[in-house]
């Protein structure tokens, strides 16, 4: 791989392919787009660097926004949090940053870091730290390889800011989501510092070229009539899990998340079939109807509209709504024992045991 | 006592008249430039075929999507002072950032950002910024500015920073039209204001245009109120309308499936409007149609309106019948359209459409039979195959449940529909070809709330749900629905992700039947 830049018209593919890989929730990526589109617009495109040619010594920072999504439709950011949160660190490291990281390649923040890079002029490293969307912080593969979230800055709109200094990443989560919650719902963040030999050490791979490429898939796709599920499954290496109407849906708040269980009537080749389908914000666990898992966290488990082909978010689930659902096989740091805890079905309460897409039946 | 029904469309108009629930006329007149004349022909066609004494017709409906082609068309739209109480949250971007640039230009591409707005749980974001709002009044005086719309972040849960701000515009403007966004839409701020600056661009259209309507019910002799239909199947006042124009977007394929459930008495089914070049389907649920799940795009503008979930195929009574080198036979997209009466076999053309296949076929009895009777057998049995298959497709899309629900078959173009689709029965209402009209005439009224409640001290989702209904009750009672026929067709509430405190977003909605009516709607 080599370098690239994305411009103002490609963040559309950006955005399709990070709805897809938000695994249902992360929120809607269209504010994100919109704001990458205007700084592209002002500032210039968006380079994009593959991890391996990131220098030992750089110093590369992931920015994204916190909190709840359907704050961020309401409440638009002033556009310079980031810029601040980013400004903020730096002085506290007392050294600017030469790379910008995107921490999750899924939903809103799949699209928020393009709008940083451009505004500050820093490239953005292909890759992330989830490879899909999950609800906390300390979800991501730099966890997993001993980054330290902190020390971490979080802003607001308003011109609020401070810094965490926490024990670990889990504390991270805990002190800065209750700031998130006063600050409004929601807040923009520089956290993780690390050095480009971290970079290559935990990154996940190669993630924004592949949200660009599955943006391309599903604009082609649709373009020709055609849904996008089985290009995708091809391109992917994924598996169709089932395509069918919502009957109920049943939902929860627990904890501050949203958990649910969506019930599905099979239809076309899956006609006389149930399923179940578990979420909190994302998609985590799909069963059928002998409720034998079919995907399991932190696999992916991504759902698009049966009848338009676009990605379909846990909260756009409504009875009658026609799905077509696939699992995708996760990156391999989240199949090791440490992925599994911190990401897998027992850190979601969930009773049953991971294991991979590719052993489990249809 | 009698209602009319009318229903002006691209390019029909259609009149129904109809008493307590039995439909006693209907008439199909063209469209015309200046919507009065076609109005006029249609609902005269309707009065003189039943001979009711026009006297005794003491409510008129109205469904129309003029509002809807101005902004496609990018017609009739004035310039807005389009302001946002935001800042400093929302800077990054500003109104219409997402509009077609040829719209915003006809908008007048004027936004401004003022300090103000609230947080999701009722803070203040920033004071509201008064000195700020002069300016913005020095400014819209100097450019002779007649409209204007504010949208402040989190109106849905706090109207009052909108109010005072348009209070404040009023002093210094006083001529100036004030739309606030809290009054259309729901949360979503871009898509909301997006609908409030449409609005106010389109209010001098919809006082020009319901002037219209009311001149023309006036010169017919029909001294009566009258109402418009709105975008998911209720009734506004004609002073509603032109004051929220665009709420009624929509509104014409919400009438056809609403006057469909009407016809049959069918609470729940498909609905399969054929018109001369498309066919729209859609599902109904409990007597109304069911609402779409993505945005919905009018004009290149995203916005959150609920509208209809209705799925389009190029498939009419003009059609185009072809066969190819290899036997094999197409019907459609292309058509003759409107042309259909003078190109099709039937009509003395020599043009072989989907409507000559049904003559052929001895399924539907239009124009002159014998010209079709020479027509290839095979071809007719292909295409009869391959209409079949089209309908067929298209109505397991919008099918919510394996029961045996019924298949509703309106609009000119429905003699193309078979007896049975796979395993469902269809069901041919007397009166299909004017079934929005239909809609129109058996509207009802609805009152709303959409929220975010803080689920905390005790509060129960259950108490916030009844607590939303009987707001939503009484909006609609003071809108002018009879409070013993209220009814809740919407009732939902999705908790906010990623944040504690329990907030969750409570959506309910009520309809009832217009007070002081003899009639009953569906069901």
């Amino acid at each position: 791989m080599s370098s690239y830049t994305i411009t103002e018209n490609e963040m559309e593919a950006i955005a399709t392919g990070g709805a897809f890989l938000g695994t249902g929730g992360g929120g809607d990526p269209y504010i994100g787009k919109l704001m990458a589109q205007s700084a592209i617009a002002q500032h210039g495109s968006v380079k994009v660097i593959p991890p391996e040619d990131v220098p030992d010594d750089w110093l590369c920072v992931p920015v994204c926004m916190m909190g709840a999504p359907t704050v961020m439709v309401e409440k638009l950011p002033s556009g310079d949090e980031a810029g601040r949160a980013l400004e903020q660190l730096e002085a506290f490291l007392g050294r600017k940053a030469d790379a910008l990281i995107c921490i999750e390649a899924g939903g809103l923040n799949s699209t928020i870091p393009f709008a940083v890079a451009a505004a500050t002029g820093l490239p953005l490293i292909d890759g992330d730290g989830m490879g899909r969307a999950f609800p906390e912080l300390q979800m991501v593969s730099f966890t997993m390889q001993g980054v330290a979230a902190t020390p971490m800055v979080i802003t607001d709109e308003k011109g609020n800011s401070s810094v965490i200094n926490a024990i670990s990443n889990l504390w991270t989560e805990r002190l800065a989501r209750s700031q998130t919650v006063e600050m409004g719902g929601a807040a923009l963040v520089a956290l993780y510092p690390m050095s480009g030999a971290e970079v290559k050490k935990s990154i996940l791979r190669n993630t924004l070229s592949l949200i660009f490429e599955i943006g391309s898939i599903i604009t082609g796709e649709r373009s020709e009539n055609r849904n996008p599920a089985a290009a995708l499954i091809e391109r992917l290496n994924g598996k169709r899990l089932l395509t069918g109407r919502v009957v109920d849906i049943e939902r929860k708040t627990e904890g501050g998340f949203a958990r649910g269980q969506a019930t599905l009537k099979g239809m076309d080749d899956d006609e006389g079939r149930t399923f179940k389908v578990n979420f909190q914000n994302e998609f985590l666990i799909a069963l059928n109807d002998k409720d034998e898992a079919l995907a399991v966290t932190p696999d992916l488990i991504c759902a698009l509209d049966a009848d338009g082909g676009l990605p379909v978010t846990t909260e756009q689930l409504r009875y009658g709504l026609a799905i077509t659902m696939m699992g995708l096989p996760c990156d391999a740091q989240w199949r090791t024992e440490a992925g599994i805890k911190l990401v897998g079905p027992g850190y979601f309460g969930y009773p049953q045991a991971y294991t991979p897409l590719e052993e489990l039946p249809l | 006592m009698y209602r009319l029904g009318i229903d002006v469309g691209g390019t029909n108009t259609d009149a129904v008249i109809m008493r307590d629930r039995e439909v006693l006329a209907g008439f199909k007149a063209a469209t015309t430039q200046d919507v009065t004349t076609g109005v006029i022909e249609a609902l005269e066609g309707a009065i003189g075929k039943c001979g009711v004494d026009r006297a005794q017709i003491d409510k008129v409906m109205i469904g129309t999507t003029h509002f809807t082609n101005a902004v496609i068309e990018r017609k009739h739209i004035n310039p807005v002072a389009a302001i946002r109480l935001g800042l400093p949250a929302t800077a990054c971007l500003p109104p219409m950032v997402d509009w077609p640039a040829e719209l915003r230009t006809a908008a007048g591409d004027n936004g401004y950002l003022v300090r103000g707005g609230y947080e999701f749980d009722g803070r203040e974001i920033a004071p509201l910024d008064e000195e700020e709002l002069d300016r913005i009044c020095d400014d819209i005086n100097v450019r002779k500015t007649k409209v204007a719309s504010i949208s402040s972040v989190f109106s849905p849960i706090n109207q009052e920073m909108e109010k005072t701000a348009r209070e404040h515009l009023l002093r210094k403007c006083p001529d100036l039209s004030v739309v606030v966004s809290s009054d259309i839409g729901r949360i979503g701020l871009l898509e909301r204001e997006s609908a409030a600056i449409m609005n106010a661009s389109l209010l001098a259209l919809s006082e020009r245009t319901v002037d219209a309507f009311a001149s023309a019910l006036e010169s017919a002799g029909l001294n009566c109120a009258f109402f418009i239909t709105q975008n998911d199947g209720t009734l506004m006042g004609a002073e509603m309308v032109k004051r929220f124009p665009v709420l009624t977007f929509a509104s014409g394929p919400t009438n056809s499936m609403r006057g469909a459930a009407f016809l049959t008495g069918e609470r729940d089914g498909i609905v399969v409007d054929i018109g001369g070049t498309t066919t729209d389907v859609g599902a109904l649920q409990h007597g109304f149609p069911r609402q779409a799940a993505t945005v919905v795009d009018i004009g290149g503008v995203r916005t959150n309106f609920r509208m209809p979930d209705v799925f389009s195929l190029g498939l009419g009574g003009g059609s185009l019948v072809r066969r190819s080198d290899d036997g094999e036979v197409t019907v459609g997209p292309q058509s003759v359209g409107f042309r259909i009466t003078s190109e099709a076999r039937v009509f003395g053309g020599d043009t072989l459409t989907a409507t000559d296949v049904a003559v052929a076929r001895g399924e539907a009895d239009v124009g002159d039979g014998s010209r079709v009777t020479d027509l290839d057998p095979d071809t007719i049995e292909k295409a009869r195959e391959a209409i079949t298959m089209m309908l067929q497709r298209a109505v397991e899309r919008s099918r919510i449940s394996p029961e045996p629900i019924p298949v509703i078959a309106v609009g000119g173009g429905s003699i193309l529909m078979p007896e049975k689709l796979a395993d469902l029965d269809v069901v041919r209402p007397e009166n299909f070809a004017v079934a929005n009209a239909v809609g129109a005439a058996i509207a009802q009224i609805s009152g709303e709330v959409d929220r975010i409640y803080s689920l905390e001290n005790g509060l129960t989702r259950e108490t916030c749900l009844k607590q939303a209904e009987e707001e939503a009750t009484k909006k609609a009672v003071a809108s002018g629905a009879s409070p013993e026929t209220i009814e809740t067709i919407e009732r939902e509430d999705v908790p906010l992700a990623y944040l504690p405190g329990n907030a969750t977003r409570i959506h309910v909605k009520v309809v009832g039947e217009m007070g002081g009516s003899d009639a009953v709607a569906a069901g």
